[in-house]
Order: C-alpha cells, then structure tokens, then sequence
C-alpha cells in the first residue's frame, strides 16, 4: 500500500506572544514547525506501512526553508519525501495550491492513499485536502478519526460529525483528511534521525511537474486578498474584580443578568 | 505572470512604519551607509518569501515608498450572466441545520443590497417538508433535489449534484455554513467549477458597483483579519462559521417558489459507500452551538475540581470545555477540548475558570462575545483579555456565584 502523506509547514504558536503594542503575533525568531494535524496524517501514513507494507511518501509545498519540515517527516517514520517548490507557485490560494499538489502527486505517481490533516494551523481553511482529490479526480472523506483496512481493495473509515461519527467504505485510490483523535504520533527515533540527515530530497519545480502557468501562483488564484488588519483589542478593556468572594460573585451575576444570561 | 512590490530608495526614510504594521513580517529594515548622505539612515527590505502582495504597506505608507504591480488575472467569465445570491440549506437526519438560518439572514441582506433575490438549495431525501420552514424566513425560492441517494451526506453526490445546478443556474455568491459537511464538500464544488472559496467567514460585505463580496475572516486562530475578494470569477463561495449572523425570523405562510431539480441519479458519481452513522452516547453538548462555554485548566488543581465546572455550567444551561493542560492531566476526556488542536467556540459568554490563556488556548475561544475570567493571577493573559476579570480562588468564588445565580432567579 503507497501512501502519500500531504504536509505543510507553518510558524510554531508555541512560545509566540501577542505584541500588546499592535494586537499581532510577534513572529521574530519563532520557528517553523510541521502544523500540528499534519503529525496524525504522517503517524497514520506510518501505521498503514508498518501494517501491510508499501511505503509513505511525504511532500510539501512551499519555499525551500519547508526542506525541514520534510526532514522532520522523514524521522517520524516517511521514506521519501519531496519539496515542490518555485517562485511561480508564490502567492497561490486554495485552488491554486490544490492544483499544484495535484500535478505533483501525479508525477509522483503510484499511490493507494493519499493523507492530509484536516486543516493547516496558518490559514484554517481545510479546503485544500478535498480540493486536492476532486483535481486527480478521486474521493475523499474529510475528518477521519479511525481507519480499518480490508483486504487491499477497501477501507473502512469513521469520519467525525460534530454529532456523532458516520462509517463510510471506499476503495483505493482514496484522500482522507484526518483529525487529531486518530492517533498519538511517536517521537522521532534516533534511527529515523539518522536516516533523515542523509536522505536526499528532491525539488520538484513547475517545469517538472509540468503545470499549465495560467494555474498556478496568483494568476490561477481565483481569491485575492483585499486587506488585512488586527482584530478588535480586548486587551485590559474588561471590568477587573477582587475581593471578597461573595461580592465578586454578586457583582458577576448583576452583569450576567443585564445581558440576559443568568 | 508575477506580481512586482518594490521599495523606491529614494523615497523611503526608514520611518519603520511598515515593519510594525505588515501582518506578515515580511518587512525588515536595512542599515544603510551612504555616501551622498552623511548619516546612516535605514531603507525598508521585503521579504518576497513571506509578502503575500496585501498591500497593507502600500497605504500605510506615508511617503508613497513602496510599489505594487499585481498581476491581472485573466479569466474570462461574464459576470453579468451570474445572478443572485443562494444560501446552502444543510440538513442533517432531514433536520435543517441552525446554520442555515443565521445564512438566511445575512443572504437576504445581501440580495437586498445587490437587487437580487436570495435562493436556497436543499438537497436530502424525503425532506419536501422543511421547504416551507425555508420560504418563511425569506427566501424566495427553494431549489429542491430530493432523492434517496442523498439520504445521507457523502462528497460525491452532493458535490456532484449542486455542481450541476450551480452550472445551470448560475448564481453570483453561495453562502455554505463551515460546518463538517460544509467544509468538506464546499472545497469540491469549487475546485470543480474553478472559482474561488472563502473559508469561515466572519463578515460580508457587498460592493454595490463592482458586486464584489467582501469576506472577512480570521487566520492565523485570529490574530490576524482578512478581507478577501474573488474578484474575476463567479459564483463567489464562501463558507460561514456558526453563530456570528442571528438567525433570520420566520413570518408564517410567505410565498415562493419551489423547483424541483430531478437528475438521472444513475449519472451521479458516487464513489464511497455510506454504511452507518453511530450518534455519541454519552450526554455530550455539542460545544459549538453552546451558548454559554464553562472551561476548566490547570488551575483547578484536579480532577475533582471539574465536579464544580459542570455545577457552574449546568447552572448557566451551558457546556463544559476545558484547556489542553487539563485534558493531558487526565481530568477530563479531549472531547472538551477547547483551542488549536482541539474545538474553536464563540458563544455568548465563555467562563474561563483557572485557565491562564495560552496563546493555543486563545485560539479556540477568542471571540466569544464575553469573556469571563477567574483566576488568582490577576496578571495571567486570561484575566488582561476578560470582560469581567475575578481576581481569587475558584474555589471560594465560583460555589459563591452559583448560589448568588440561583438566588436571583428565585427573586
């Protein structure tokens, strides 16, 4: 079973702080790490291999600084990786990346399923885990929290609703976007490290996937960014009470009940 | 085909204006030696790895320093054939999600402010009976795909089929609630239509003259507000986060019109094959549709400490969520995980009780409409964001607060 593992790389939130001064992320200095929910999609890439053979193929796009993100996939348990990366993919939205990955995954070849987490940290879309599978004309199933494989023909998946989960079967190929609840990654091992440091990674640019350029980078981006600015401040805005616990406690629910709560 | 963004040197004195303001960090100032002049002065250096061609700099900009050349798209598509604007109708167990109401809402502002009229489309199987509940809260007509392949939701032939009426129809703006079904199958649809979708909008606006629409929303787990356009393309798609638009009222008996939209089903994709859906057991508030959010941290010591969160929760008829610190001390299961790796909330009032606010915590639940904060660190990022900051032991105040609450109602 070939699995290819979808990732991305993202600024870590850990140890970053709000800047009072303008309400924005201080990003100096902060590193870049996989996005969280891309662990769980490399972790369940790793298991189906571990499983029944094959092997897990992992990729990102991005600029060339993503190499590490590819090399940490690597010690977790990836064979392979590759970077696709070009400065004519720069400024691409969510079709636009998903058409990207497309066309890579289809150089690429050679695949049984295709795994994603369900959203990148940065931008929160999850948008392009399905876009990815409609561009190679395949299904997906979105929210994947447990996959069973039966036999090399079918997969049997649960996928979470915000009321229960539904059991959905597929047959191969197949993209599932995962959620956290699936599983628990492992810690890189040391041999995974090792491995990593020497594997070689190759760079897929657009000529090599062959991309049609009206597609990709800002001219296949159908959305644009307008404008962007800081959220309201709610910084140091708010009523402060201490004291006595009943009189903090009285003076709550008296605000509580003008906005109708209590 | 590449946008340009450039620093005129001549032009930029180095006020580090930009460099504070670019929601991306891609501005950094260079230390300049000159020879015409005597100082060091600094000049402004983009990052063209990290600018996303914003523009934010553009008008911040003082001294017309910085150039921005952005690539035409070129599409052709005659947007005056795209009319009106359509809201999702999701259903789910032939049930109407609330969702789809707050979209109703917010679809027939925008219909008004464009001249157009709002649609829904409703795709299930035995659900004619929900078509009325639709037209009472203002849509004028209903575009019905009934069928029992649609009895449950899959990507494939919901994806297929509102691809096909969207084709046909042509509408200028769908509005989709960002719902597990909504984000899941919304990507599709516009993958294969090629046109551009907005994820989790917080806010839409419509141009009256260019009928562009403006979506808001955040990223980066809010930190950072987007105004997003699909300038070129139509339809304009855009999904829609719970509980930021009120529901549109019912006035009973309104009149519309109701198509049915019968495809050969035989021709639907339909790839993966539904086989069961298990509801959660256990007596689990849905966390995004609550109201009222009581979470529990660290600071509530253990595990028993969240005997007096649910206390407090039941008392305000809402849901518990607790912090990752919490759920990882084994206190509680992650169902109630509140943050970046687990649930995003904004209900009316969030009661953060022992939870220092972690910037992955902030994420999950920072724009609930109130925040309430009690913690014996009067310091802690909870308490400098709270609405009402209650500064002591959770455990003197909160029993103190339940009791005050109940003596209120029995007044």
């Amino acid at each position: 079973m070939n699995v290819i593992v979808c990732i991305k790389q993202v600024p870590s939130l850990t140890d970053v702080q709000i800047d009072p001064e303008n309400g924005r992320l201080k990003r100096d200095g902060v590193e870049s790490v996989i996005n969280p929910f891309d662990e769980y999609a490399i972790e369940e890439g790793v298991r189906i291999r571990e499983k029944v053979g094959g092997k897990v193929v992992v990729i990102t796009m991005g600029p060339p600084q993503a190499e590490s993100a590819l090399r940490e996939a690597l010690s977790r348990g990836a064979d392979e990786a590759f970077l696709i990366s070009d400065r004519a993919f720069r400024g691409s939205d969510t079709l636009a990346t998903s058409y990207t990955l497309s066309s890579a995954i289809k150089f690429i070849g050679n695949y049984d399923i295709i795994i994603c987490g369900k959203q990148a940290l940065d931008g929160d879309t999850a948008q392009v885990g399905p876009g990815v599978a409609e561009m190679l004309n395949i299904p997906h199933i979105a929210y994947v929290k447990k996959i069973e494989l039966l036999g090399d023909k079918l997969i049997r998946v649960e996928r979470m609703m915000e009321d229960g989960y539904d059991l959905i079967e597929s047959s191969f190929p197949i993209l599932l976007t995962v959620v956290k609840e699936i599983n628990i990654p492992r810690i890189p091992s040391l041999r995974g490290k090792m491995f990593s440091k020497k594997a070689s990674i190759k760079t897929l640019d657009a000529a090599t996937i062959g991309v049609d350029a009206k597609r990709i980078g800002f001219s296949g981006s159908p959305t644009q960014v307008m404008k962007t600015f800081s959220p309201p401040q709610r910084n140091n805005c708010g009523e402060k009470f201490s004291g006595d616990a009943k009189e903090i406690a009285i003076a709550l629910v008296k605000r509580l009940s003008t906005l109708g709560i209590v | 085909m590449i946008n340009i963004i450039k620093v005129l040197a001549d032009k930029c004195v180095g006020c580090k204006m930009c460099e504070s303001r670019c929601p991306f960090s891609a501005i950094s100032m260079l230390e300049m030696g000159s020879s015409e002049h005597k100082r060091r002065f600094k000049l402004a250096v983009i990052d063209l790895n990290k600018c996303t061609y914003c523009g934010l700099c553009i008008r911040i900009c003082k001294f017309d320093a910085i150039e921005l050349k952005k690539d035409k798209v070129q599409v052709e598509i005659d947007k005056n054939l795209y009319k009106g604007v359509w809201v999702y109708a999701e259903q789910r167990h032939g049930e109407i999600s609330d969702i789809v109401y707050e979209l109703l809402n917010e679809g027939q502002k925008l219909a008004g402010k464009l001249g157009t009229s709002l649609s829904a489309v409703l795709i299930g199987s035995d659900i004619r009976s929900k078509v009325q509940g639709l037209i009472d809260r203002g849509v004028s007509k209903v575009y019905v795909c009934d069928d029992p392949i649609f009895v449950e939701f899959q990507d494939d032939p919901y994806t297929d089929v509102l691809t096909r009426l969207i084709k046909k129809e042509k509408p200028e703006i769908i509005l989709i609630g960002a719902t597990n079904i909504g984000r899941s199958f919304a990507s599709r649809v516009a993958a294969r239509i090629c046109t551009g979708l907005t994820a989790d909008c917080t806010s839409l606006e419509v141009d009256s003259i260019t009928k562009n629409l403006q979506q808001t929303r955040p990223a980066f787990g809010g930190n950072i507000m987007a105004t997003i356009l699909t300038p070129e393309h139509r339809p304009q798609m855009a999904t829609v986060r719970y509980k930021v638009f009120k529901e549109a009222k019912a006035e009973v008996r309104r009149k519309g019109e109701i198509i049915e939209y019968k495809v050969d089903t035989q021709t639907l994709l339909n790839r993966t094959k539904f086989l069961g859906f298990i509801k959660y057991t256990a007596n689990i508030v849905n966390l995004s549709d609550a109201n009222i959010v009581v979470s529990g941290g660290r600071g509530l010591g253990n595990k028993e400490g969240f005997k007096l969160i649910k206390e407090l929760a039941e008392c305000l008829r809402g849901a518990v969520g607790a912090s990752r610190a919490a759920v990882d001390s084994g206190w509680i299961s992650d169902m109630h995980q509140i943050g970046q790796t687990g649930k995003t909330v904004a209900p009316k009032v969030y009661v953060a009780c022992g939870i220092s606010g972690q910037i992955q915590h902030m994420v999950g639940m920072n724009s609930s409409d109130v925040i309430v904060a009690i913690n014996k660190d009067a310091k802690c990022p909870m308490m400098q964001i709270a609405s009402y900051a209650l500064e002591g032991d959770l455990y003197e105040i909160i029993p103190n607060v339940i009791r005050e609450i109940k003596l209120y109602r029995s007044i």
